[in-house]
């Protein structure tokens, strides 16, 4: 297949030769509520146009129900995109199917899940949990053990001979979510989606497990999407940010550039929300947005922010705002801007 | 007279490996209209004193011993129907971990409300109207009461859960981690709603999290705990300012913030088995003072440090269980 570039001049924050490009990606669920009745569409990724190049970190951040799971996961392709393109390595992967994604693309990209107390088997052992990756992708048998053995002792699970006979029940959540991390990277991937790797751990683990990840990084130069809610553990990790809204992209820029100075006042509410230790914070309310996300099926009107924004004006009841640069390097959908 | 105090709190579980030492004398004092936010590690026992505080406690307790005063009376040992008639809800009310996704599917938010209430003899309409009088202070719709649990988002839901709580004006209210499986907008919005309600409800808290930075958004003073002992109590301003335990001291520095700069690091090592605890100080084998200092050897890991007190910046006493300050 010819390598295809896309022209995505109307989305200027996406550079077209990195190794993930998606352009106006969408993925609508179809919901029919009877058998003859018109599906529903849930708009859970709508016009969505990014990249992440090789060696670097995009965060993707939003509430829970902004589609920022389901980006992560048709990204990589567990799920088919409805419409928009996705390029992989300068190859189009939107639409091929499973058989051809299966002799190349799977190798090449990889998850972590949330939660390592549901994501690994808990009839395995460790040792098959991250073998098995290697026996459906032809490893040769001879190969196998040592690769494991490598994998345990890069996510410092040490002796490794202790860990391959154990089973997920005998390790600490801290433990699993380094075996689900070593399964991830046990194949050399180039592409790793992490979906809130650190958010089901206690706090005192984190560092360790966003660390561990880095490393991992800085040695096979693997390109990261950092799915999670909480920027502040982002910050640690990633390069770029991306805030997601009801499926749709606020803003966009590099990491430190937008939570300094956060232009959409959706990012300013993300942030305010975020506590640093300090006990002065008992003194004061938060100001953030009251109520919760919409319903993706039928969200509102004109920018899908308004009905929760302090700013919201007539236009934003109306018109849904397009991207604009509002620093360099920075985008916002916002009409404040325009 | 403070409103609750706690002295040399054990609580052990029976397990088929052996005695779980899940609480081993922990002890303090809480004044009334103060926040204590009590800080841990998953297993150091701080659900664990919630549940010791409210009698709640599963079947396979060993042992309950030690002393829990509230407004100067024993509790612990009182008999339990005398406690649940008097003290269990109407003084002391707790909102459990994760209690919001323990509410009954098939029933109104109103009848599960209410249904305590009418055990004890309130007539229907009255317990009704007490709901939504607390749903309403809660910044819930009165009608709230019609609706299933199934039609609510978890935010309604962890609302519903500290409605039914304040309903019936405790003095105290524990709140087992509160907002931990909630989004970051959604929890700023409870912590909001929890400030509001203790100035206007005059409560006194005791906040259980794993989070330092979200303590800091309620607390008056924190109890840092491991492995079932209290490591360090003090004010805020003491323990975000000058934190005294080496534990302390790591936590603080595996905070992320956002705000701020600082060079992250990480307590190596995993949490203590509470059957078999090491010797002397608990925290020990993880400790880089005792890593580092051969003069604490034969100290730290043979005998367990007391609480020393420290020179408090503000009023409330600053104690730590550790030998570096005897």
């Amino acid at each position: 297949m010819a390598a295809k570039m896309l022209d995505v001049s109307d989305a200027p924050w996406v550079r077209a030769d990195s190794l993930v490009v998606a352009h106006r990606l969408r993925l609508w669920y179809s919901v029919k509520k009877g058998i003859f009745s018109k599906p529903i569409y849930v708009k859970a990724v709508d016009g969505v146009s990014l990249s992440v190049a090789r060696g670097e970190t995009l965060a993707v951040v939003g509430e829970s129900g902004s589609g920022k799971t389901t980006l992560g996961r048709t990204l990589i392709r567990l799920l088919r995109p409805t419409g928009g393109d996705l390029i992989f390595d300068g190859r189009d992967v939107a639409s091929s199917d499973e058989s051809e994604l299966r002799r190349w693309f799977r190798r090449r990209v990889s998850i972590v899940f949330q939660d390592p107390y549901s994501s690994l088997h808990p009839y395995h052992s460790i040792g098959f949990i991250l073998e098995e990756p290697l026996i459906i992708h032809g490893v040769p048998k001879g190969e196998r053990m040592e690769r494991v053995y490598k994998a345990l002792e890069e996510v410092k699970l040490t002796p490794p001979e202790d860990f391959v006979n154990k089973y997920p029940h005998m390790l600490s959540g801290g433990q699993r979510q380094r075996v689900a991390i070593a399964r991830a990277t046990i194949l050399n991937p180039d592409f790793i989606v992490a979906d809130e790797p650190v958010s089901m751990l206690d706090v005192s683990v984190r560092v360790e497990i966003l660390t561990l990840l880095k490393e991992v990084q800085k040695r096979y130069n693997v390109a990261f999407l950092y799915i999670t809610h909480d920027i502040s553990t982002a910050k640690y990790f990633s390069d770029n940010i991306a805030i997601m809204y009801a499926g749709k992209l606020v803003e966009y820029g590099p990491f430190r550039s937008v939570v300094k100075e956060p232009a959409h006042p959706y990012t300013q509410a993300l942030i305010e929300a975020i506590p640093d230790p300090d006990p002065k914070n008992r003194l004061r309310p938060r100001k953030v947005a009251p109520g919760e996300p919409p319903n993706l099926a039928n969200p509102p009107s004109g920018c899908r922010f308004h009905p929760r924004c302090p700013f919201a004006m007539d236009k934003c009841r109306k018109e849904e705002p397009p991207m604009v640069e509002v620093r360099p390097g920075v985008y916002t959908a916002c009409w404040l801007y325009k | 007279m403070a409103l609750l105090d706690v002295r040399n709190l054990r609580l052990y579980y029976q397990t088929t490996k052996g005695i779980l030492k899940a609480l081993d004398g922990v002890s303090f004092e809480l004044e009334e209209g103060e926040t204590l936010a009590v800080v841990g590690e998953t297993g150091s026992g701080k659900s664990t004193l919630a549940k010791a505080i409210t009698r709640v406690w599963e079947r396979n307790v060993s042992l309950v011993d030690g002393e829990v005063y509230f407004e100067g009376e024993e509790v612990l040992h009182m008999p339990e129907d005398r406690f649940r008639r008097e003290i269990r809800w109407r003084k002391i009310a707790m909102v459990p971990q994760a209690s919001m996704n323990a509410l009954n599917p098939v029933i109104t938010i109103g009848e599960q409300m209410i249904e305590p209430l009418v055990l004890s003899g309130v007539p229907k309409g009255e317990a009704l109207r007490l709901a939504q009088d607390s749903l309403e202070s809660v910044g819930l719709p009165r009608d709230v009461v019609a609706r299933y649990p199934h039609q609510l988002s978890g935010g309604m839901k962890q609302r519903v859960v500290i409605a039914m709580a304040v309903m019936t004006r405790p003095k105290l209210l524990i709140l087992d981690e509160p907002t931990s499986a909630l989004d970051v907008m959604t929890q700023a919005n409870i912590m909001n709603l929890l400030k509001e309600l203790k100035a206007r409800l005059k409560l006194t808290y005791i906040f259980i999290t794993h989070d330092l930075a979200l303590a800091s958004e309620l607390a008056d003073s924190v109890a840092v705990m491991y492995a079932g002992k209290l490591a360090e109590i003090g004010s805020s301003e003491d323990m975000y300012g000058a934190p005294a335990h080496p534990y302390t001291q790591g936590l603080m520095a595996s905070m992320p913030t956002l705000r701020t700069d600082k060079q992250l690091a990480y307590i190596p090592g995993e949490v203590p088995s509470l059957i078999d605890p090491p010797r002397g100080c608990r925290f020990h084998p993880r400790c880089p003072y005792f890593a580092k200092d051969k003069a604490l050897k034969g100290l730290c890991d043979d005998m367990e440090p007391p609480a020393f007190e420290l020179k408090p910046w503000t009023g409330r006493r600053h104690l730590a269980a550790c030998w570096l300050y005897k």
